[in-house]
């Protein structure tokens, strides 16, 4: 095993990347917000109704917004030619898009799940559900970043590639959307928070592999 | 097989959408040598560097590298908020280089812009940082495409001292040019 420290350079790099970019970092974060808090106004602010659909409508809301930023990346990296150099080194080029996409999530993920309990006490969540359905978000809202990391290194050499990025990632989305949503249900996360878990670590085994084939692909 | 050989590449051919560029390409790079590329735009010069640093697979016949390789590409791997301080720290961790990052761009005659960010650089400038890179670790083999693309006469003379101390050192470089070569070339390869 060589020395980790091109991971760690690329992890601190993207970092530095998501903040420098004109707070770049927090459009998801208001985009997850802003649709979340449509939902009061167009189904209504009967309390009934709304604790019906809370935690579906944060799932629905979690998965687009982990996509908003996703678009640019890899796609930066191809344009200025900081692929090229990341594609020549010694370390494996999966533990690069591994670093870059976990800087990613810690950037504009992790901020997500944290907010979930906040936005689902608007959409009246009752309240003893709310952390357990905030474990359930952060391993979902893990699993999501790195399908749609997959997304955006296919995407990489594609202009405005945003739309296909959706396309790609959304089909991927479903097994973690079905346990997800079943697990963040009262009463009924015991064996379904396990297979969200097992799903979340089969993105993690999987996606890190095919994202470093695609931005093969695009660098050639 | 590759007694002293930094690079031997056998019966290079690269294919472009329906077209060949070029085929039967076959060179060596020995430590001290200096090899030009040449051609007319569009004759698959980068197509053969970029073969020769293994960012394409060839369509016909193989590179052997038996030493590690530096990279400088017609795009400077720079970004936009990067400064030359910041890159050549990065780049440095990276590659767990020991050399200072301020010494090497103050080499680089970089000690003004050194905080400015990428992209407000002039082209020169951040062809000077990008250059900069190649002194952050030993590597002996240099593939550069266009290196002195954007320089000025002092970066070209800079760079000119840079090429010709690491083929002292053993080095081997192999580049990319149009125009004349301001260091003696070894050998030309013409596609």
């Amino acid at each position: 095993m060589r020395s980790p420290s091109p991971i760690r350079a690329a992890f601190r790099q993207a970092l530095a990347e998501a903040w420098a970019g004109g707070a770049g970092a927090l459009l998801p974060i208001g985009f997850f917000a802003g649709a979340a808090m449509l939902v009061p106004f167009t189904v209504g602010s009967e309390a009934n109704q709304l604790a019906a659909i809370g935690t579906g409508v944060l799932w629905v809301a979690l998965a687009l917004a982990s996509l908003v930023s996703m678009e640019r990346l890899f796609q930066a990296d191809l344009e200025d030619g900081t692929l090229e150099l990341w594609a020549q080194e010694d370390c494996p080029l999966f533990l690069i898009a591994t670093a870059k996409i976990l800087a990613h999530w810690t950037v504009s993920g992790l901020p997500l799940v944290l907010l979930t309990p906040l936005i689902g006490i608007t959409l009246q969540v009752p309240a003893d559900q709310l952390l357990p359905a905030m474990l359930a978000y952060g391993l979902g809202g893990l699993a999501f970043f790195f399908w749609g990391g997959v997304a955006g290194a296919l995407a990489a050499s594609v202009p405005r590639g945003g739309l296909l990025i959706a396309l790609l990632a959304l089909p991927l989305f479903v097994p973690t959307a079905i346990f997800g949503a079943l697990a963040a249900e009262p009463g009924a996360a015991g064996p379904n928070i396990l297979f969200l878990a097992a799903s979340t670590l089969f993105a993690l085994a999987v996606a890190p592999f095919a994202a470093s084939a695609a931005l093969r692909l695009a660098v050639d | 097989m590759t007694d002293g050989l930094l690079i031997e590449a056998d019966g290079l051919g690269a294919v472009r959408g329906e077209r060949m560029l070029f085929s039967g390409i076959h060179l060596t790079l020995r430590p001290g040598e200096a090899l030009v590329l040449r051609g007319p735009n569009g004759s698959g010069k980068s197509t053969l560097l970029r073969l020769l640093a293994g960012l394409s697979q060839p369509s016909v016949g193989e590179v052997v590298r038996s030493r590690p390789h530096h990279w400088l590409g017609h795009r400077d791997g720079i970004k936009p908020h990067e400064t030359p301080r910041q890159h050549l720290r990065h780049w440095g961790r990276a590659w767990g280089s020991q050399k200072k990052a301020d010494e090497i761009a103050g080499h680089m005659g970089l000690e003004r812009p050194m905080d400015v960010p990428g992209r407000l650089l002039s082209a020169g400038q951040r062809r000077r940082t990008a250059l900069g890179r190649l002194l952050l670790v030993d590597r002996p083999i240099w593939l550069l495409d266009e290196p002195f693309n954007a320089l000025d006469a002092d970066g070209r003379t800079l760079l000119t001292e840079l090429i010709a101390s690491h083929r002292e050192s053993g080095g081997g470089i192999i580049a990319a040019l149009h125009g004349d070569a301001p260091f003696k070339a070894s050998r030309e390869v013409v596609l």
